[in-house]
């Protein structure tokens, strides 16, 4: 009844409440995530030049390894990480020359000898499960702690649902799915027009100017629309929203969508993961 | 900010180079300007993204001196709204990628902030390092 | 050969059609959808490149048409089936059940004055309403209405088999014209040649999402914009923004909404957007003298004759604001509308926070409900399903069957001239095959 599940390297590191949460609530839900047994760092990036193979073979190896499973279905949380290996299926689906490649580099190494791609794996992301298999009413009937109007600002950023001819997960112009999200755990969700925008994402690595700008933009934006926190299924982001608000009296917490479906399932604090953040999203909940 | 074109320029190695390594036809690009309409990082830039392709369809090298090809975030906002599907995220990819052929070195691990290694994301590090060094 | 053509389709193009081929003595049966003629041009405020009142210039050959002894008009009509041939073809044409016996109805107006129920009118692109019962505009021609059976109350508790309710049409009308019974009915015609002038529909704002994809009220179409420019229109001619009825300061033009988009519209640029928006700035302008209109552009294509001249008088006597860079995201701001737009000219990314933004979005081949085009015949039509001539450079008119031509926008976007031109053209040919018999 698992999932295959890629957590990424930042979900095993410096965002380990995303992934505590997450595996919590799946567990929870009934559609738990197991961690694929071997897995490596996507590459944090889709490769983008279309000579860069060795660039591919990190997130291809991700899909083989799920495929060794015998699962069709492999699912993540990271947004980044759901970008590059989705992009990562529709590139070898359409380039069966890279499939080549890919298995032949594969297939030197002693280590994955015997494994070869052969494009049964869908990947998939865990708010898709959600709302494909198990559906928003079905979502909503398991919360035991409603959010009771809670103002969370949805914030989708970019690779989430971009590009969507290779994404398709949700239109990148009027998305709905964190919205529709947000209403089955009785939260009320904030329009916002900043919803899409970049936070700045690997730029706060040579220009971290620009992050900080466009990250105030958007926190500025959700609360002038009068969101209490900000939801969001990108540890990047969540990043970049959170540290510009860093010292802030009067900051929106920026949680990840995982820790706000915990407290509406009712589960413990452990399973919430709510710590972590500069701005503090415990104070948001009652108790 | 005059130049010279030449059928060298316009058909020759360098745009070639540019459209191999991205996989587009930069003469499919009008200049219709709506990647630079809805670009993020627009207010951080020298040249606008539309202006990038520009460059790149008459062969002018010094396209690679532009700050733009350092700041484009991957954010894909401009390819999903082209009316003629130019993947520019692509495009931007290319440019790096020669200048750094070239010589270019625009991120040392040694440069590094300390805060950043300590408090940011490794993924943030990882994709930095993947479109930023060679 | 039956010496008489049937013209598919009471716009300009259709109306001209039928005038030619009346005049030269032939009867024409005329069939057009709505409950008057006159078109998309009947809604326009004024026209370019002249500024002559649209209805103004348009009534006296709609009331030609009207009054004509060789034109029979079938009004809230369609054709149902065409069979035969160059010479004789049936035609079976639908008269849709208006409710209204209109040959006792004098046009008087009392019932859409007494009529409780409202609904948006399409005539008014959303910006205006009308009842239940219904004239397109106050000048429609015919001046007699029909009932909408989605918005009236009666007629839909008479569906759903309960006590029928309201009726106060019935009531108030001095004639005794309203008839809930009425069925529709089918005629037949036999016509030895026909024209299809069904013209043209919008690109809807719903596919336009990056564009708020209808959702933002003070964004609207320019056909919308162009009723808020009419003095016959829903505010008199006064610029009222949707929202909150204020004058808009702001308005922001966006050209080629939709078109010249292979990838998220249509691949084909809609040829008269921009000389209409340059005409709806300097008209905006003139009624709003604080104003200031932007217009976002990709290219200006002014080919036609005082076209350019046209367009400098914007740019240079109105102080129309011209940006090269096509509008990337609009959104809504508080009560400001904010537009993402570009100079490519300057290297600038532009934002302005609009009062009000008017779309030119992309013409389209109109289609009826049902979907289908002409039933019983196979025109040809090119990849964005406008009608395709048999012979684009010489035959403009002419489409794939003998007998049958075809004039106006339904064969591509196009300006009133050009439409007024190929409407005769197609005449001609009419007449053409009626001389030789």
């Amino acid at each position: 009844m698992g999932t295959p599940y890629f957590p990424g390297c930042t979900l095993a590191t410096k965002a380990k409440n995303y992934d505590t949460s997450g595996r919590a609530v799946a567990a929870a839900l009934g559609m738990p995530l197991d961690e694929l047994p071997d897995w490596q760092c996507c590459g944090a990036t889709f490769p983008l030049a279309t000579d860069n193979t060795m660039a591919l073979i990190a997130p291809a190896r991700v899909l083989i390894q799920a495929e060794q499973t015998g699962a069709d279905k492999i699912t993540t949380l990271c947004a980044i990480c759901y970008n590059v290996l989705k992009r990562t299926e529709t590139t070898l689906r359409k380039h069966p020359e890279q499939i080549e490649r890919i298995n032949w580099f594969v297939s030197t190494d002693e280590t994955t000898a015997g494994q070869t791609y052969t494009g049964r794996v869908q990947v998939t992301h865990f708010l898709q499960q959600l709302r494909d298999d198990l559906g928003w009413k079905a979502l909503g009937e398991k919360v035991t702690q409603p959010l009771k109007g809670l103002k969370v600002a949805p914030y989708y950023g970019c690779l989430l649902l971009r590009p969507p001819a290779e994404i398709g997960l949700d239109d990148p112009d009027q998305p709905v799915i964190l919205a529709d999200f947000l209403a089955a755990l009785g939260a009320e969700p904030v329009d916002f027009p900043y919803k899409g925008e970049c936070c700045g994402s690997y730029l706060v690595v040579n220009k971290p100017d620009v992050p900080t700008a466009l990250s105030g933009t958007i926190v500025e934006s959700a609360a002038k629309h009068g969101a209490q926190a900000l939801v969001t299924a990108c540890p990047l982001c969540q990043y970049n929203l959170d540290v510009k608000q860093k010292g802030s009296s009067r900051g929106v917490p920026v949680l990840y969508f995982t820790q706000l479906l915990a407290v509406a399932l009712g589960l413990s604090s452990e399973a919430r993961a709510l710590d972590g953040h500069y701005i503090n999203p415990a104070t948001l909940f009652a108790q | 900010m005059r130049i010279l074109l030449s059928a060298e320029t316009v058909h020759g190695d360098f745009v070639k180079q540019i459209e191999e390594i991205s996989g587009q036809d930069l003469l499919a690009c009008n200049q219709c300007g709506k990647c630079s309409s809805g670009c993020p990082v627009a207010f951080a830039l020298d040249l606008l993204p539309n202006q990038v392709i520009r460059m790149a369809q008459l062969g002018q090298e010094d396209v690679l001196q532009a700050q733009t090809i350092w700041t484009c975030a991957s954010c894909q906002t401009c390819v999903s709204r082209c009316p003629k599907n130019v993947d520019l995220p692509r495009v931007m990819e290319a440019l790096r990628q020669i200048a750094m052929e070239r010589g270019t070195t625009p991120l040392y691990v040694a440069e590094l902030r300390p805060d950043l290694v300590t408090d940011a994301p490794q993924m943030a590090i990882i994709g930095g390092f993947r479109k930023f060094t060679s | 050969m039956i010496n008489k053509a049937l013209v598919i389709g009471a716009g300009i193009a259709g109306i001209q059609t039928a005038l030619d081929i009346a005049n030269s003595g032939h009867q024409v049966a005329l069939v057009e959808r709505q409950p008057s003629i006159g078109g998309h041009m009947a809604q326009l405020s004024e026209t370019f490149p002249t500024l002559d009142c649209s209805q103004c210039i348009m009534t006296p050959r709609t009331v030609e048409v009207g009054h004509h002894e060789n034109i029979k008009l079938y009004m809230y009509s369609q054709v149902a089936e065409v069979s035969g041939s160059l010479g004789d073809f049936a035609v079976k044409i639908r008269q849709r059940t208006k409710y209204v016996n209109w040959d006792a109805c004098t046009g008087c107006g009392v019932c859409q004055e007494k009529c409780p129920w409202k609904a948006p009118a399409e005539f008014d692109r959303g910006v205006g309403t009308r009842k239940a019962i219904y004239t397109l505009s106050p000048q429609a021609v015919p001046n007699k209405p029909v009932i909408n059976p989605q918005v009236c109350v009666r007629l839909q508790s008479i569906a759903k088999g309960e006590k029928p309710k309201c009726g106060a049409c019935l009531k108030f009308c001095p004639t005794n014209s309203i008839d809930f019974e009425q069925k529709e009915s089918f005629v037949e015609e036999h016509v030895g040649a026909i024209v299809v002038a069904t013209g043209f529909d919008l690109f809807p704002q719903t596919k336009l999402p990056e564009y708020g994809g209808g959702k933002v009220p003070d964004v609207i179409d320019a056909l919308a914009f162009e009723r808020l420019l009419s003095a016959s229109g829903p505010t008199g001619g006064k610029v009222k923004r949707p929202s909150d009825g204020q004058e808009p300061r702001e308005v922001v033009f966006v050209q080629c909404s939709g078109s010249r988009d292979p990838e998220h519209g249509v691949p084909y640029c809609s040829k008269f957007c921009c000389m209409y928006t340059a005409k709806q700035a300097i008209l905006y302008k003139h009624r709003v003298h604080s104003g200031q209109p932007y217009v976002f552009y990709i290219d200006i294509r002014a080919g036609g004759k005082g076209y350019e001249e046209f367009i400098n008088r914007a740019q240079q006597d109105e102080g129309v604001v011209y940006l090269r860079g096509k509008v990337s995201k609009i959104f809504r701001d508080g009560d400001k509308v904010m537009v993402w737009g570009s100079d490519t000219l300057s290297g600038r990314k532009v934002e302005v926070a609009a009062d009000l933004v008017v779309l030119s979005v992309a013409a389209v081949p109109a289609i009826s409900e049902n979907g289908c085009r002409v039933p019983g015949l196979d025109l040809t039509l090119d990849e964005n399903g406008f009608y395709q001539p048999s012979e684009s450079e010489l035959s403009p008119v002419e489409s794939n069957i003998p007998g049958v031509f075809l004039a106006g926008a339904g064969i591509g976007p196009k300006d009133i001239p050009e439409t007024v031109a190929q409407a005769s053209g197609a005449a001609a040919k009419v007449l053409t095959l009626f001389r030789r018999g």
